[in-house]
């Protein structure tokens, strides 16, 4: 009937601006399944903002057709809660990268996280300095060469999601950049999370930090290093789903299902409302290629917690304020006391 | 002198157009409270007043000690009063510590309360003074009219059968001082009385007591000989414009005039601020407005604090952010995102002493090069300053306007002194505020032109587009951008078109710069005193007393320091020589020299203290012994 009820497709989002990343950069999928995500959740270009920060995945703004801002280093979290917090009918999505977000906005990452706005985070991880062209990151791994390590970087790295679990966050996912649709329906998922969600993606920078997700992307070495989860779910991996992981007390131990000895039913079940082991799977943080017993890289939803929002909390005060009607300016202009003189 | 004079004080009061004081003791010892009080007596009674509380940094300094003693100054006159006082008149000293970091501001001659059981051994130990050298008998405070009372002594004995506990009692004390002192400036008690069973409201019995206390304060003045050579005083009422009056303190006063600024213009306000010295007020306050729809956010630093303001302004909030000189340097960058982004949004900067963390809690005048210049890049910016508590709303709110009707981020500036300061506020009708009105976007159709976000207006204004709006999408960053469409652009002609852009539209704002204009004194002539924000009133009556005593010299004061006003050239140009006094090492000085070729003579106080009046008035008179 009218434009208002035509459902928006993916091309809907797209704007005019020609993409700019390098060929085969892993940004490019993220934008598409990004894009798929909001014509799947049926979202108007109009209500929707992207708020980034600088980098190369801060661009992202400028290739969507929908209200956007493209801000400066590290501080796109605390834009878009702003944002958020005048505006909560509008629907915040902040691009952001490792450099951006847990470097030089490391700050704003951890307050914004623990505040709970309802936005959506897509932290792009490519374990590199990329637009700076090629300088290590916080999330890059020890020993990398580069050209501000050129004897290999001595920085131990920061660990994405067990950061994020403990700043509070109420939404832990993380992606890998070659899972279009599974990516896609995290980032529904993310969206449809009443507070601050964050979805990590292991991007591959074909350009700076090539194949450094390789081990956990490459067709004959993935089932083996990454685990999926699933909610309800036992964690299982292996390529012929051979190898499971259970809890030996507060200690993940990975056991081979073709021992007679081992039960399925001792397995790990994945619960996403469990905290506690959430945190010890953001833990199973190992390097398989340096690592002999390394746990499988988690990759799913780890935690989802149901918490208010910023946003609620502070409208409700507003709500309560005003129950007896909103101020007047005069009312406001006269203070609670005031004397005459004639 | 004979007894019936001494009973009948009606015969012994003696007139005063303004008296200062100084209530001091222990930060304990409810000093700010009592100010508060004599204050709010004084406005009822109709005088014209003004305020500045002195307290230490440190939260809880050691009792006794001269680190500990809190202050409250006033004056209060029957005529118009611009300062809190360069020296006092009157002093309460509650202890002898308080005595002995306030004496050497005490007029030569002039009156001291001292509580004397606040002068006992412990005490004049703690204040640093020997033990045989109690400044009330060793001649220190010879020159003064001391009155001895034993305040504390006084008041248990008038509470004695309250029940409550010494501790309580004692509590009252403050009470005790400020009955005394109404009594001493024919003073009604009313006012107190009811602001004290109103704040008392659940705790009666503490409300009577202090309200005893009140009386007993007053009642003694009557009762006691001590009085009696020297009789009362009394201040008139000022005339004042008829209304309905408030007292507001400078930082109240901005954080009012946000919240007006926003119900005019009909927009939600939203401040995104870190608390700092001496600023976090102004946070405090409108974190209290919620009745009004106000929303603060008290953000993890200064930076989140100004950029979530950017956020908010984008999506059509009048956003603000306060802050103090170190918050200000932190948020440069985000000043310059504003800037080039072209939203509104105000920066109230209460300056204090710096560099670094410098003199926290005292005033200077040292942001303005920050202010003006301190962003990277071509990045002008309108620059308002205020020059009294009261105008700390004036100059706020206009802040506001040009934000909004300008599309452009604005400084505010006040300081310390003005932000802590309070005088009577005439409480304006919100007809008499301007209208503040936001250029937005109507919502647009497919077959409409598309929208430009950097298109402009006459002004070299841009539009408002907020997200929400059909239509509109659009997205904006702090790249550069291309004239009228606004996509990233590099092209070399279009950077530097757009900088010249951005830097007219704020020297257009002058068509909401009023013409400058003399404060006081001839249109030209020997000296003119050229000063800005809140040396105002030191100025004000440096130079009303020296045209008094027969000097040619004339009072110019700035509130717009970007853009100028269109008239100042001419005006300097009417003076041989103008006089700049500035709470800095010199930095007006050199944006005027800069603008109009003219070499005038700087007078710097950098030492965390206000121009007193005296000051400035013997520099008019040195420079004109020289002319």
């Amino acid at each position: 009937m009218t434009d208002t009820k035509k459902q928006l497709t993916a091309q809907d989002f797209t704007s005019s601006q020609e993409v700019k990343w390098c060929p085969g950069c892993g940004d490019h999928a993220v934008l598409q399944q990004l894009k798929n995500a909001m014509a799947d959740l049926e979202l108007k270009t109009e209500e929707v903002v992207f708020v980034s920060g600088i980098g190369c995945s801060s661009r992202l703004p400028y290739y969507v057709a929908t209200y956007g801002v493209h801000g400066i280093h590290g501080r796109a979290m605390a834009i878009g809660s702003g944002l958020k917090a005048a505006r909560p009918d509008l629907s915040v999505w902040i691009a952001t990268g490792d450099g951006d977000a847990l470097s030089i906005g490391g700050n704003h990452y951890i307050h914004t996280i623990r505040r709970n706005l309802d936005m959506n985070v897509i932290l792009f991880n490519n374990e590199i300095y990329g637009l700076t062209k090629g300088q290590y990151s916080p999330t890059s791994k020890v020993g990398l060469k580069t050209v501000t390590s050129p004897n290999g970087v001595v920085d131990y790295p920061m660990n994405t999601l067990a950061l994020t679990l403990g700043s509070g966050g109420t939404f832990v996912a993380r992606v890998l950049d070659r899972d279009g649709k599974f990516m896609r329906e995290i980032f529904k998922r993310a969206a449809k999370h009443s507070g601050t969600s964050v979805v990590e993606i292991y991007q591959n920078c074909p350009i700076y930090n090539d194949g450094a997700f390789g081990v956990f992307t490459d067709r004959d070495r993935k089932a083996d290093t990454t685990v999926y989860l699933e909610q309800g779910k036992p964690l299982v991996f292996g390529k012929e789903n051979n190898k499971g992981i259970k809890l030996d007390g507060f200690t993940p131990v990975v056991v081979d299902l073709n021992d007679s000895s081992v039960s399925k039913d001792d397995l790990w079940i994945h619960d996403e409302k469990d905290k506690l082991k959430a945190n010890i799977l953001a833990d199973f943080f190992d390097d398989p290629d340096t690592k002999e017993d390394y746990l499988p890289r988690p990759i799913g939803i780890f935690y989802v917690e149901d918490r208010f929002t910023y946003e609620e909390a502070l409208d409700a005060q507003i709500a309560q304020a005003q129950a007896g009607g909103e101020g007047s300016l005069e009312e406001l202009l006269a203070g609670p006391s005031t004397w005459t003189i004639k | 002198m004979s007894e019936s004079t001494i009973l009948n004080n009606e015969n012994m009061v003696t007139s005063k157009t303004s008296v200062s004081v100084l209530f001091a003791g222990d930060s304990g010892d409810g000093m700010q409270l009592t100010g508060t009080q004599f204050a709010n007596t004084v406005a009822v009674y109709g005088s014209d007043l003004n305020t500045f509380p002195n307290f230490p940094s440190e939260i809880r300094a050691p009792a006794g000690t001269i680190a500990g003693v809190s202050g409250f100054q006033l004056q209060f006159g029957s005529k118009a009063v611009y300062t809190p006082g360069a020296k006092f008149d009157v002093m309460v000293a509650m202890n002898a510590a308080a005595l002995k970091a306030n004496l050497n501001n005490l007029h030569h001659g002039g009156i001291i309360l001292a509580n004397t059981d606040g002068f006992d051994e412990k005490n004049l130990k703690l204040a640093g003074y020997g033990e045989d050298n109690n400044p009330l008998e060793d001649g220190t405070v010879k020159d003064y009219t001391v009155f001895e009372i034993p305040v504390v002594s006084l008041t248990r004995k008038a509470l004695a059968d309250t029940g409550l506990s010494t501790k309580n009692i004692d509590r009252c004390k403050n009470m005790f001082v400020l009955g005394t002192l109404y009594w001493l400036y024919s003073l009604p008690i009313e006012t107190t009385i009811e602001t004290l069973r109103t704040k008392f409201k659940k705790k009666a019995d503490v409300a009577e007591a202090n309200i005893m206390a009140v009386k007993a304060g007053y009642n003694f003045g009557d009762e006691t000989e001590m009085f009696s050579q020297h009789g009362r005083y009394e201040v008139d009422p000022a005339t004042q414009k008829p209304g309905h009056y408030r007292r507001v303190t400078g930082n109240e006063a901005s954080a009012l005039a946000l919240g007006a600024a926003a119900k005019k213009a009909g927009i939600q306000l939203f401040l995104g601020s870190y608390p700092i010295t001496p600023a976090s007020e102004i946070l405090q306050e409108l974190s209290k407005m919620k009745k009004w729809g106000v929303k603060t956010f008290q953000a993890e630093d200064e930076i989140a604090g100004v950029l979530t303001s950017i956020g908010a302004s984008y999506g059509g909030a009048l956003a603000a952010t306060n802050t103090a000189g170190p918050g200000l340097a932190l948020k440069s960058e985000a000043l310059g995102l504003a800037v080039i982004l072209e939203v509104p949004l105000v920066v109230v900067n209460v300056q204090r002493g710096g560099p670094s963390t410098g003199l926290p809690t005292k005033p200077e005048q040292s942001d303005l090069f920050i202010s003006m210049f301190g962003r990277h890049g071509d990045a002008p910016l309108p620059v308002i300053a205020a020059t009294s508590p009261v105008d700390c709303f004036y100059a706020t709110y206009e802040a506001a306007k040009i934000a909004v009707e300008y599309m452009t981020p604005v400084i505010c500036l006040t300081d310390g002194y003005l932000g802590l300061s309070s005088e009577p506020m005439l409480i304006p009708a919100p007809k008499d505020l301007a209208d503040i009105t936001p250029k937005y976007v109507k919502e647009r159709k497919p077959e409409d032109p598309p929208y430009l976000p950097y298109k402009r207006d006459e002004k070299g204004v841009r539009e408002w587009a907020i997200p929400g709006t059909k239509g509109l999408e659009h997205r904006i960053g702090g790249l550069e951008k291309s004239h009228e469409t606004g996509t990233v652009s590099h092209v070399p002609e279009n950077h530097e078109l757009m900088t010249k852009l951005r830097a007219e539209k704020i020297e257009r704002v002058i068509d909401l710069v009023p013409d400058q204009t003399i404060d006081n004194g001839n249109e030209e002539g020997d000296l003119l005193v050229l000063g800005w924000g809140s040396t105002y009133g030191a100025i004000k009556i440096a130079v009303e007393q020296a045209i008094e005593g027969g000097c040619n010299v004339s009072h110019a004061h700035v509130r717009y320091l970007n853009p100028l006003p269109e008239n100042l050239g001419d005006i300097l140009g009417k003076f041989k020589k103008v006089l700049m006094p500035e709470n800095n090492n010199g930095q007006l000085i050199h944006i005027i020299r800069d603008k109009y070729q003219i070499e005038p003579i700087g007078f710097s106080k950098v030492q965390g203290l206000p121009f007193n009046e005296m000051e400035i008035e013997a520099k008019i008179t040195d420079i004109l012994k020289e002319l």
